[in-house]
């Protein structure tokens, strides 16, 4: 079996040679992201204004003492250089009031992550499988709801849309008489409990900004998927499956799922791009302190340092979901390996 | 095609222009129709409604604070004594402007820089498509949020140019790759030959060839527009006050939603309405341009 064995080397070497090559582009990709951010945070925010407008004004000497700790006497390109040479050893430098960002930045990341990973799971998983529904019964009743629904929540705003859920789950909370759907932190502050009862808390907290955000994926991801779907449907491939005698259910998801799938690797990257925009509004709303909190509230600060982070944060999240979206893709599309 | 309203008798019937026969194909999806119906008279509405209410979006009732919807104030009233009505109306006017507006300039960039990619092609074309990468994998969103801090003093039509800078790559991409297989048609050729300059070449010969493509997305982009523009001045990165949009009504209404949901319930399910309308209109004039499309 040597040639066979040949084959799938070379070809194998070749996905990996591709899937290496997107990752060095999607490399440099990141780095001209944050130094555009960092840059244009650099020019625009004005970090010495909170101190300027002090009453009684604080001494010159205050002044220059504070710029100089926020290094802006050096030219910008040198700032950036010494930030960026500070993350490449872990350090992500001090906000403006001098705590280090490093150490804020694990709880943080873990705060907004746990919020994607789950909307995107639910998203994906949950719009797949009402495309696909909503194709298969095509012009019925199940198909208009879905449509519909779908068509209502991607012309609605993630804020609003929380907005919305958040009301909806005071009622609930009136209904049953307590407060089983949380929606202030991501926590309650001061739990008392064990392990499990904990996990039960943030379990409570996790339901209504995960539903927020899963939402305007799965009406994404299954209105392509419909589409895709359809096309399948009427393809001569599919017939063929259905007549060598596979029964309908299995030639649809053998077949046709698979195929219909294909488009939606490309969607992904796509996706999680309005996820991570989407999720800046969900933590706002929810008073998570994630990422995207971090953002709004680095913004308002004039923090680069800050700004830059998030930023960085979020291009590695883009590039990742990006470089997922390029495997998926070789894995659901043979022909990219040839 | 068969569009046949005439007696069996005629034989002869003047061919009918590509114009009547979109126009035809738009009419017969209702719901398309009633997406722009509902978008032209909201627009109608929010310029007009206010100038029959006694109340300005920025004057104040002292004998009403924060009171729910009645005969006097139409949608009730904010903490301050402002009419709901009133600013609801204002921002939606704002809203739909800076929509409009953000997706004429972003589609009109859109069909230049892909045109000229497309039709140029060597460095042009490297240098271009580079550029809608990289503008593709930046977080606009992060940007815009970045940017506000010196968008504020800039007034509203540089928030719309910096929006619609973020919303042409895909567009331009396509257009590219139009102008790629127009460039070596027999009109465009015998244009050239004629000695016509490209940039002429591009209005007359290449971007009206596209007409279809560029109208659908402008409608689309309208949509998205308004998405971002309230998102943006949800978080004060968009519109700022005294001005106000449809963004930051929901906003400051956000907080007092479960007491007086008046606040912020207008101007909320008016946004839902207006995009909704505007994805419909954009999906009906998509199946009119498209001859494959028929009548599903």
């Amino acid at each position: 079996m040597r040639p066979a064995k040949a084959a799938w080397e070379r070809a194998y070497s070749y996905v990996t040679g591709f899937l290496a090559r997107r990752l060095a582009n999607y490399v440099v990709l990141c780095l001209i992201a944050t130094f555009l951010a960092y840059t244009l945070a650099s020019l625009t925010f004005h970090p010495l204004d909170v101190l300027l407008s002090r009453n009684p004004p604080p001494s010159p000497a205050t002044i220059a003492a504070k710029a100089r700790d926020l290094h802006l006497d050096e030219p910008l390109l040198e700032r950036y250089f010494s930030w960026l040479g500070g993350v490449l050893h872990g350090d992500f430098g001090q906000t403006i009031d001098g705590t280090p960002i490093t150490g804020e930045l694990g709880r943080r990341v873990g705060v907004s992550l746990r919020l994607f990973l789950l909307g995107t799971v639910i998203g994906v998983v949950v719009g797949v499988l009402a495309g696909v529904i909503s194709a298969v019964r095509h012009y019925r009743v199940t198909d208009y709801l879905i449509t519909v629904g779908s068509f209502v929540v991607l012309s609605t705003p993630v804020f609003l849309l929380g907005l919305l859920l958040k009301q909806g789950a005071l009622q609930i909370n009136f209904a049953v008489g307590s407060n089983i759907l949380q929606f202030t932190g991501e926590k309650t502050p001061d739990f008392q409990g064990g392990f499990w009862a904990s996990v039960g808390d943030r379990i409570q907290h996790l339901i209504v900004p995960t539903l927020t955000i899963a939402l305007g994926q799965i009406a994404l991801y299954s209105r392509y998927q419909r589409s895709a779907m359809l096309d399948v449907l009427g393809s001569d491939f599919l017939r063929t499956a259905r007549a060598k005698g596979l029964t309908r259910r299995r030639a649809l998801v053998k077949h046709g799922m698979r195929t219909a799938l294909i488009p939606m690797a490309t969607l992904f990257a796509f996706g999680f791009g309005t996820l991570i925009t989407g999720g800046v509004f969900t933590e706002n709303l929810f008073s998570w302190y994630g990422m995207g909190d971090w953002l709004v509230y680095g913004i308002g600060q004039q923090d680069t340092n800050i700004t830059a982070t998030v930023t960085l944060f979020v291009a590695v999240c883009v590039l990742v979901s990006g470089w997922l979206s390029d495997v998926l893709y070789s894995v659901l599309d043979p022909r990219v390996r040839v | 095609m068969v569009l046949t309203g005439s007696a069996p008798g005629r034989v002869a019937r003047a061919p009918v222009s590509r114009g009547r026969l979109v126009l035809r194909r738009f009419l017969r999806k209702r719901l398309a129709v009633a997406g722009l119906v509902v978008i032209v008279v909201m627009y109608a509405v929010a310029f007009l409604a206010p100038l029959f209410s006694p109340w300005t979006y920025a004057s104040q009732d002292p004998s009403a604070y924060l009171s729910p919807p009645g005969p006097r104030h139409w949608f009730g009233t904010t903490q301050i004594g402002g009419d709901v009505f009133v600013q609801t109306m204002h921002g939606l006017q704002r809203s739909l402007t800076i929509g409009l507006l953000v997706a004429l300039v972003s589609t009109g960039l859109a069909a230049l820089v892909g045109a000229a990619a497309g039709y140029f092609g060597g460095w042009t074309d490297r240098a271009l498509m580079w550029l809608v990468d990289l503008l593709l994998v930046l977080p606009s969103f992060l940007i815009l949020a970045i940017l506000s801090q010196w968008l504020r003093h800039q007034g509203w039509l540089m928030f719309v140019l910096m929006l619609a800078a973020f919303l042409w790559m895909i567009t331009a991409r396509m257009v590219r790759g139009l102008t790629f297989s127009l460039r070596e048609r027999e009109f465009v050729k015998a244009a050239r030959y004629a000695g016509e300059g490209p940039w002429r070449i591009i209005g007359r010969h290449i971007l009206p060839n596209m007409a279809s493509l560029l109208i659908v997305d402008a409608t689309v982009n309208v949509g998205t527009a308004v998405l971002a523009e309230t998102g943006l001045s949800y978080f004060g990165f968009g519109v700022q006050a005294p001005d106000v949009s449809l963004g930051t009504l929901i906003r400051d209404g956000a907080p007092f939603a479960l007491t007086s949901p008046w606040l912020f319930l207008p101007a909320g399910l008016l946004l839902i309405l207006g995009v909704l309308a505007v994805s419909f209109a954009g999906d009906g004039l998509r199946d009119a341009f498209d001859p494959a499309g028929g009548r599903s």
